[in-house]
């Protein structure tokens, strides 16, 4: 039995991904997978993605997992991290391409030109350590409220429900950086990268029983 | 708001980390490994791995290294050096690097910056500088608490003398081959070539300043910055924890990296990042 598998699409690297979930999962049976059988037996799946949303939609059609993950999404404790939070809305504005539609909404690109309070201006990727302020949520435990979690991505997820936010962080103004609805949690920034506060978050997941 | 990185470097080659100045005179400060897992602890962004190693026979060991770091450190990790193609940049990506950094490479085939970041997303490209100052910045220009040392480095190229009198921002020439090629390209506009080509970063190194402990070259890293849409790392002179402030509130980098003062013991991480919160920098503490 595959107690966490990690989708492998074919876009870029799954190896931090698969070494973060050993550290917190020592006796855990985890799989990178691109087969449709090993992601519906697993308990539990982590769907990451890194790159372009047009490329990884169009590798997730082409390996024939868009079924497995939309089933997956359905019906067992789902981690999406990043591309794979972006993924689960209706529509992505990066290339002008549709995404899975598991959730209601947008994905939109920073605007341009932006500058902080001090008038600094603040580049796109949105890169490195930002912290998170976070509702209440099992896969929150023993995080402390506004922790630092590493990011790097130049779009965000806008919901159309509200009571899906579970974080938001701020570049400038406050944009969703976590989701959440049953069995499913997603992420824009890189727990895998996010030392401690980051570990955590991984081990409240596979300790997580929805 | 997000926070300022601080991002210790290590050189590495023959299975240890070393440092040079100047880009020779290399003197050893211990095993990856066990360095890469103490700049963790302290706090440390990212870390970045340069591989300097000229043989290459010995171009294993760093997929070794790598592998070690990353079962053990979970924060991003860069590596560099003799990445030629994008076999090159798969084979350290699965070695468990989250960004790969280009330098020569991207200069003889620009084309490797484009299909790397095609395949892998922009997030994972890092294109590296070796900046070496060729016209000075006016005065004006120069931050204060940089060291004056720039200004005293005049141009050997007398044909770009010629052009800073209406321009404030001083001019630099791109080298390749660890430093030892002049490439005849300007910085700033191959930086923004970089960008246009998608790589997702700038490590910034001037080789003027690198290993020099005079501070980093602020004209040059806010003359880069201010042409990019994309971070910036600031990169060679850092000497004090003053120079990294600098590097941050006068060069506007997005991220400073430095080698010899932490790998020496002159100042933690830590220090590093309670001296810039002090200073008024967002960092992680």
């Amino acid at each position: 039995m595959v107690d966490v598998a990690v989708v492998d699409y074919g876009m870029g690297n799954l190896r931090s991904v698969e070494q973060a979930l050993r550290k917190v999962a020592p006796d855990d049976k985890i799989i990178v997978s691109d087969d449709a059988r090993v992601i519906a037996s697993a308990r539990r799946v982590v769907f990451p993605g890194q790159g372009a949303m047009p490329d990884c939609m169009r590798e997730l059609e082409t390996r024939g997992l868009r079924n497995a993950v939309l089933e997956a999404a359905r019906n067992k404790p789902f981690l999406g991290i990043c591309i794979g939070l972006q993924m689960l809305f209706d529509h992505s504005s990066e290339g002008n391409v549709a995404g899975l539609g598991v959730l209601r909404g947008e994905v939109v690109r920073f605007a341009g030109n932006l500058r902080d309070a001090q008038g600094n201006k603040l580049k796109v990727p949105h890169m490195g350590w930002n912290r998170v302020h976070h509702a209440q949520h099992p896969l929150w435990n023993g995080i402390d409220q506004d922790a630092r979690f590493y990011f790097v991505h130049s779009y965000y997820v806008r919901p159309q429900d509200a009571a899906l936010v579970q974080a938001t962080s701020d570049y400038p103004q406050p944009f969703v950086c976590a989701v959440a609805r049953d069995n499913l949690f997603a992420v824009q920034f890189h727990p895998e990268k996010s030392q401690t506060a980051g570990l955590k978050l991984l081990q409240n997941f596979v300790q997580w029983n929805p | 708001m997000l926070a300022k990185r601080i991002i210790p470097c290590l050189d590495v080659t023959a299975g240890r980390v070393v440092k040079g100045v100047s880009f020779v005179e290399l003197r050893d400060a211990g095993d990856p490994v066990e360095i890469a897992r103490r700049y963790d602890e302290q706090g440390a962004d990212e870390l970045t791995f340069l591989d300097i190693t000229a043989s290459s026979d010995d171009r294993g060991i760093i997929f070794r290294i790598i592998e070690q770091v990353a079962s053990q450190v979970f924060i991003p990790l860069t590596v560099g050096g003799g990445v030629r193609e994008v076999g090159d940049v798969r084979n350290l990506l699965n070695a468990g690097a989250d960004k790969v950094s280009i330098n020569t490479s991207a200069v003889l085939n620009p084309q490797l910056v484009a299909d790397a970041a095609g395949r892998y997303g922009s997030q994972c490209i890092v294109v590296a500088i070796d900046a070496k100052q060729v016209a000075a910045p006016t005065r004006r220009c120069e931050a204060s608490g940089a060291g004056g040392a720039a200004s005293l480095l005049l141009p050997q190229a007398a044909g770009f003398a010629s052009n800073v009198s209406q321009e404030c921002a001083g001019r630099w020439e791109v080298f390749t081959h660890g430093g030892r090629k002049a490439t005849g390209l300007d910085v700033v506009e191959w930086a923004k070539k970089m960008q246009g080509l998608g790589a997702g970063e700038i490590l910034l190194t001037s080789m003027d300043r690198d290993g020099q402990k005079n501070g980093f070259d602020l004209a040059l890293t806010h003359a880069v910055t201010d042409a990019l849409e994309i971070p910036v790392i600031a990169s060679g002179g850092a000497g004090n924890l003053q120079h990294l402030a600098d590097g941050v509130k006068l060069g506007g980098a997005d991220a400073v990296l430095a080698a010899s003062i932490f790998h020496f013991g002159e100042y933690t991480v830590q220090q590093a990042k309670q001296f810039m919160a002090q200073q008024g920098i967002e960092v992680r503490l």
